[in-house]
This record gives C-alpha cells, sequence and structure tokens, in this order.
C-alpha cells in the first residue's frame, strides 16, 4: 500500500495530494469554488452597477413601441410595432440568408470541389486560384467589396436595367413582380404536397420491390411528374390563378412588387462565395479521401461511371464530408452577423443594435442575442449530427 | 536484323512515343482530352481573355500613381487611383500614432521578426537565446508601443491600421495556444467537474459569432467590473479575441489528442509518469503534431478576425480605409483601398498556410512506412 511508503514526517495534507483520487476532488472542489466566486463577483458588480444608475432588469422593454423601420421584413412590420416584433423580424431575416447562403455555399462549393479535381490544367489552376484568393482575406472585407460593387455597379432607379419590362435592376435592389394568390391556388399547394407526401411513400416501395424482386422502377420521372408535373397541370386547367403585381416606377424609386434589397444581395454573395472556396477544399478532400480501389471495384462489377459515383463513391465520401461541412455551415449563420457593417437587418442590427440604443438595455439585449445564436447554433449541430448518423458506416 | 546485336538485357532505353511527351502531348492530355475538357477550356480561356487585360489595364496600365485627389487621378488616367494609397500609406500603417513616436512600431516591428526566426527556423544559430528573446518580446513589445518607463506614454485609441492587425493577431496567437491547450486537456480530463466546465466555455465561445462578443466587450463588459474602474477597451477586444480563438484552439487540439491511439496514454502511464509530465513528453508533441494543419488554420482564422473590431470603432486597415474614403478628395476609391487590404491580408495569410505545410512535410515523421 502506498501508505507504507509515506514516511512520518509527511503530514496529512501532502498524503491528500499525492493520493489520486484525493487529489482529483480537491482540485475539483478548488476549480468549482473559483468559478463560483467569480460569477458572484460579476454578478455582484452587475447588481451594484445597475442599481447605482437607477436601471433594474427587466425585459418590459420589449412590448414597446420600437419607433424605427426596418426596410426587410418577412412579417407585418411597422415602426410602431414593438421591439419583440422586430426581434423576430431580425431573426427571420438571419434565418432567411444563413438557409440561402447555405444552400447557395453547398452548390458552388461541391463545384469547385469538382472543378479542383479536374484533370483539365486551366480549370484546375482557376479553382485553386480562386479559392486560395477567397480563404485567404477577411469575409468581412469581401461583404464590404461585394455591398460596395452593387451599389456602385447598378444604375439608379431611373436608369434601371430593364428584363423585359418585369424585373428591374437597381442600386436599390432588383424589382420583380410580386405573384399574388387567388383562392383556386390552394389547390396546387395541395397537389403538390400531394406529389412530395406520394413521392415520399413510392421510394421507400420502390426500393423494397427492387429488393425484393430486382424489378426496377423509374422513380426519378415518376416523382418528376408526381412533385412538378401534377401541380403544374392543375395550375394551367384552373386558368393560371395567379395575378401579378409588376413594379412601377414612381418618382425616384419602383413601387409594387417584389423587391431584394442590395444589402441581401451583398450579403448573400459575399457568405456563400466565402464559405464556398472551404466547401470546395472539403469537398475535395472527401473524394481524394475515398480510396481509388473502390471505383475499380465498382467497374470490375459492370457499374457504370455514374452509378459508380453515386452509389459508391459518394456515400463514402459524404463521410468524410458532412463533419467539417457542419462547422461550415455553423461559420456561415454566424457569419452573418457581420450584416451590421451594411446595414442588413438581422438579429444583431435589430434587438442588438438599435433596440439596444434606444433603450439603453445593453445586459438584457445582448443576452438575447448571445441566446439565439447559441439555440440556431445548436439547431444546426443536431440536424447535421442526425444526417452524419444516418449515413454513418454501420458497423459490427 | 540491326537489333539482334544487342545480347539480352543490354538493349539501350528507347526515347518514349513522340505522342506521350512535350507540349503538344501535355496539351492533348490535360486540355483537349474530351470534348466536356475542350468546352471547359475554351470557357477558360474565354474568361481568362475577359478578365486578365481589364485588370491590368485598370491596375496598371491606365491607373495614376500620383496626385493630390481623386478629380487630379481621373484627369490623368481612367483607372485605378493608387495615389490615394500612397498619400494614405502611413495611416493605414500606423493609424493615428504620433508621427514623432512612429520609430518605435518600426522597431517592434523588426524585433518581431527577430523573435519569430528562432520559433519558425529550427536550424536558426544561437536558437537557445532566440527563444529566450521571443519569450521576452511581448512585454519588450508592450513597452515600446505604450511606452513609460523613459517613453512618452501613446494611449491605445491612437493605434490603428496594420499595426493594430499585428497587435491584435499576435496577441490573440500567443496567448489563445496554450489556453486552446488546457481547455483540451480539461475537456479529456476524468474529474466530471472540470470536464463539465470547460465543455461550456468552449460550447458557448463557439456558439456565438465574434461580433456579437465584442459588442459585448463594447458595451455591457463595464458593468461586470467594480464601479468606476475603466477597462481600456482595445485589451477588453484583446481578451474576447484570444478566448474566441482559444475555443476553436481547443476543439482543434481535442482532435490531435484523440487521433492518438490509447496505446500512447497507457506506455505513458506504464512508465510511471506523472499526469503533467507524460502530456509534456509524450502525448502533447505528437498530438500537436497532428493538429498542426487546424492549428494554423486557427490562426488564420483569427488573423482575418481582426478585422471585426471596425464594427465597434477601431481603426484597423478596413476602418482607416473606410474613414479615408469619408474624405472628399478621395470618395469613391473603395476598389482601390479594398484590394490593397485585400492583398495585405492575403499574403499574410498565404504566407501562414505555406509554412504550416512545410511544418507538416518536416515533421512527418509519423505511422507512415
Amino acid at each position: 500500500m502506498a501508505e507504507v511508503a509515506v514516511s512520518p514526517q509527511r503530514n496529512a495534507i501532502s498524503r491528500l495530494w499525492n493520493d489520486k483520487e484525493s487529489r482529483s476532488v480537491i482540485i475539483q472542489i478548488i476549480t468549482i469554488s473559483l468559478v463560483f466566486a467569480f460569477l458572484a463577483y460579476i454578478i455582484h458588480n452587475a447588481v451594484v452597477n445597475l442599481q447605482a444608475i437607477g436601471k433594474g432588469f427587466s425585459y418590459n422593454f420589449l412590448w414597446q413601441p420600437s419607433s424605427y423601420d426596418i426596410n426587410q421584413h418577412l412579417i407585418e412590420y411597422n415602426s410602431r410595432s414593438t421591439h419583440f416584433r422586430a426581434m423576430l423580424v431580425g431573426i427571420l431575416n438571419t434565418i432567411l440568408v444563413a438557409i440561402c447562403g447555405i444552400v447557395l455555399a453547398s452548390i458552388v462549393g461541391f463545384v469547385l470541389g469538382v472543378l479542383r479535381l479536374s484533370k483539365n490544367w486551366i480549370v484546375n489552376r482557376l479553382a485553386y486560384c480562386y479559392i486560395e484568393y477567397v480563404r485567404n482575406v477577411p469575409v468581412l472585407l469581401h461583404i464590404l467589396l461585394v455591398h460596395g460593387l452593387i451599389v456602385h455597379a447598378f444604375p439608379v432607379p431611373r436608369q434601371a436595367i430593364s428584363i423585359g419590362d418585369l424585373t428591374f435592376m437597381t442600386n436599390r435592389g432588383i424589382f420583380s413582380p410580386k405573384p399574388l394568390y387567388e383562392p383556386l391556388f390552394l389547390v396546387v399547394v395541395v397537389l403538390f404536397l400531394l406529389g412530395l407526401a406520394f413521392m415520399w411513400w413510392f421510394r421507400r416501395y420502390a426500393q423494397k420491390v427492387q429488393d425484393e424482386t430486382g424489378q426496377h422502377y423509374p422513380v426519378f420521372w415518376i416523382g418528376l411528374g408526381a412533385i412538378v408535373g401534377v401541380p403544374l397541370v392543375s395550375f394551367f386547367l384552373l386558368g393560371s390563378p395567379i395575378t401579378w403585381d409588376v413594379p412601377e416606377l414612381k418618382g425616384f424609386n419602383f413601387t409594387g412588387g417584389m423587391v431584394v434589397r442590395p444589402e441581401f444581395i451583398a450579403l448573400l454573395l459575399a457568405l456563400s462565395l466565402y464559405t464556398a472556396a472551404f466547401i470546395g477544399e472539403i469537398v475535395r478532400a472527401g473524394i481524394l479521401g475515398v480510396y481509388y480501389g473502390q471505383t475499380e471495384a465498382s467497374y470490375a462489377l459492370g457499374i457504370n461511371r455514374g452509378r459508380s459515383l453515386s452509389l459508391v463513391v459518394i456515400p463514402q465520401a459524404l463521410r468524410i464530408i458532412v463533419p467539417p461541412l457542419t462547422s461550415q455551415y455553423l461559420n456561415l449563420m454566424k457569419n452573418s452577423s457581420l450584416a451590421v457593417a451594411i446595414g442588413y437587418m438581422d438579429i444583431v442590427a435589430t434587438i442588438g443594435g438599435i433596440s439596444l440604443n434606444q433603450t439603453g438595455r445593453e445586459m438584457e439585449c445582448m443576452i438575447i442575442v448571445l441566446a439565439l445564436y447559441l439555440v440556431m447554433s445548436l439547431i444546426i449541430s443536431m440536424i447535421m449530427n442526425w444526417y452524419n448518423k444516418r449515413i454513418k458506416l454501420v458497423e459490427r | 536484323m540491326e537489333q539482334s546485336a544487342y545480347k539480352p538485357g543490354e538493349h539501350p532505353n528507347l526515347p518514349p512515343p513522340s505522342n506521350t511527351v512535350g507540349p503538344i502531348a501535355w496539351v492533348r492530355a490535360n486540355l483537349i482530352s474530351s470534348p466536356t475538357n475542350i468546352v471547359l477550356t475554351v470557357l477558360s480561356i474565354w474568361f481568362l481573355y475577359e478578365i486578365i487585360p481589364a485588370t491590368l489595364e485598370w491596375a496598371f496600365m491606365d491607373a495614376a500613381f500620383t496626385g493630390e485627389s481623386r478629380d487630379e487621378c481621373r484627369a490623368k488616367a481612367g483607372g485605378a487611383c493608387w495615389a490615394f494609397i500612397g498619400e494614405r500609406f502611413n495611416l493605414f500603417t500606423y493609424g493615428f500614432y504620433p508621427a514623432d513616436e512612429r520609430w518605435r512600431i518600426d522597431l517592434a516591428f523588426v524585433l518581431l521578426c527577430v523573435a519569430l526566426l528562432p520559433v519558425l527556423w529550427d536550424r536558426c544559430p544561437f536558437r537557445k537565446y532566440g527563444l529566450y528573446f521571443a519569450c521576452a518580446f511581448p512585454f519588450i513589445s508592450g513597452w515600446l508601443l505604450l511606452g513609460g518607463f523613459g517613453l512618452m506614454p501613446v494611449d491605445t485609441d491612437e493605434f490603428g491600421g496594420f499595426m493594430l492587425t499585428l497587435v491584435i493577431g499576435v496577441t490573440g496567437i500567443t496567448f489563445s495556444l496554450p489556453i486552446g491547450i488546457i481547455l483540451a486537456l480539461g475537456r479529456q480530463s476524468d474529474m466530471p467537474i472540470v470536464r463539465v466546465f470547460s465543455i461550456w466555455f468552449i460550447e458557448f465561445f463557439r456558439g456565438v459569432p465574434l461580433i456579437t462578443l465584442l459588442f459585448v466587450a463594447s458595451t455591457m463588459l463595464n458593468y461586470f467590473l467594480p464601479t468606476g474602474t475603466t477597462f481600456d477597451l482595445l485589451l477588453r477586444v484583446l481578451i474576447m479575441v484570444t478566448l474566441f480563438a482559444s475555443a476553436y484552439m481547443a476543439e482543434v487540439i481535442r482532435g490531435g489528442l484523440q487521433a492518438l491511439p490509447r496505446g500512447q496514454y497507457e506506455a505513458a502511464d506504464s512508465m510511471g509518469l506523472k499526469y503533467w509530465t507524460s502530456m509534456r513528453l509524450i502525448i502533447l508533441p505528437q498530438a500537436l503534431k497532428i493538429s498542426i494543419p487546424g492549428i494554423v488554420n486557427t490562426f488564420i482564422g483569427l488573423y482575418k478576425d481582426t478585422t471585426l473590431v471596425i464594427i465597434i470603432g477601431l481603426l484597423d486597415p478596413l476602418g482607416v480605409g473606410r474613414s479615408s474614403l469619408a474624405d472628399t478628395k478621395w470618395t469613391g476609391l473603395s476598389n482601390e483601398m479594398y484590394l490593397f487590404v485585400a492583398i495585405f491580408f492575403f499574403i499574410s495569410c498565404f504566407g501562414m498556410s505555406r509554412y504550416s505545410l512545410y511544418l507538416e512535410k518536416k515533421l512527418a515523421t509519423g505511422y507512415e512506412r
């Protein structure tokens, strides 16, 4: 036993310290007390400071009118709406740019990764130069640059670039016709949803039949017919139940129609092109990570090129790609907070910016902002972890 | 028959068939091997033809390198107006640092290079003393930049430009690595409480954008300090940037720790090494080696993220540029400014990534045979 070796001069404390178990308990007690002491200290300071300037800690301000305008709102909003509603608008704007960005970045990134693997020397080098340039320059600079280019390169509304007199490109945004739905349009939507549900069932059914009998259904074409074809035919049979609200030039700007703001375009382009460079490298690494023997084996089995890619290489590459891809999606979502630099009204610009400055509730607003981002990060990680688990190699 | 004169095995090597070597064969194999490839090649060449001459024209041939204002530039040439960068170069480099004291920044920069030499180059002469100097460098440069003790004190409000980028970048890089190592070890620890706190810390900092942390630093950090304490804004930013980067660093290093075979940990234990000794001598050298690419990526990310400080009002190169554009003399020259700043960042970050490749190659003694 260890105690035997301990000389009698050693006191009890050193004996406790030299025992692995008790030492770990001591360290943990010290850690926990230090952390709590620190937390207690800063909370105490905060309470004292807030009292000194006569500010309580309360979220009542959320229900007061915000009295500022937000130029892009997906839900009803005006300057008489509450700060809470402004926050919702901000959240939706962040989610909008994050989702659009993730989709666009994935597509461009995948293309870049494939181009980077191309045997064509010029294409390969071009993709390499693009990726290296984009990855080594700060994303904020990209955002400001793209925003500047859009604002400077597009004309003022009076000299708008017109596409068939329906869509107008100006430095105040892209104005396009807005669809106004008539009640009958609901039928088309329902048919579309039914098509999706049918497709979901049919794919499983076709897989089952193929597993049992080897009979192969043209799943893709039937799916296309169910999801796109049927709703489209019904749309025309019902007599196109949509009218278009075309934008018109009135005074110095366009009215009516839909508008995509230059801030949104700039942020979306900059974020997705920036993230796409990282995704391109991830995709390339993933595809290179699949041992070439796998491709050769599938050729030896008589599987053609396209199917061996989609059935053999890509499923294995995805296992390598998905974890780093998740962190790129998270980065894109977090980088969307840089919107504040160009005036796109996201979470940071609404509740963490104007609302904060107007009400002076720094603590409350920042807590909301931090909590919102944490929740969104958590949701993206959860979705990607679920996906990762689904495509994971089933091991014994 | 001539060939039969050779004995078996003594036949001289014939040159490869002429259609497999030389530039024409290379073009055939790499540029026009299939219809898709031909289309891609043509498209790329067309793209380059559209882009390169126009860019060169704008940046060099049709550019104005001297002039007092934008209008003077425009009168001379239709392209870029580099006179703007030339006139504001000192502002871009030193920010608002007092002009008479700028030698201190130059000296600190030279010392930075001297300090980096032994760290980056393992066959540097007098490397041991060089490393001692590198350890002392943060304090020396802090004294040089801030002043005091015989030098004129300079307020951190006057920091700006590339010098501010370097201050934040170097400080963040220096401190985020050790903090990241400790957090990674904490997350792998057997002690549940230490582990839980490490996880909370890492996940919190990784879950929120840096910009919100900077807002916290600039707006509400004062609430958490005793009444009446003021806290330098740059210092607050430095702390936030360092903590943010160290959370990412911790995850990168955890990857390295987990990639080590379990046997390495067990071998260290069976040698009777204590925790810290085994970490220092056996685990960390291997784990850090594995995680070099990730570590350097985190450094590059941190270095690029220093630009975010403009949003809370510090003037890094982008901030200096944007405020210079507000000057009516130079308004509208944003492309020149962004390009200039982009080149600065590209050189530093590309250099870092090249160095990491070199380091990886040099240290690749691993398990491959």
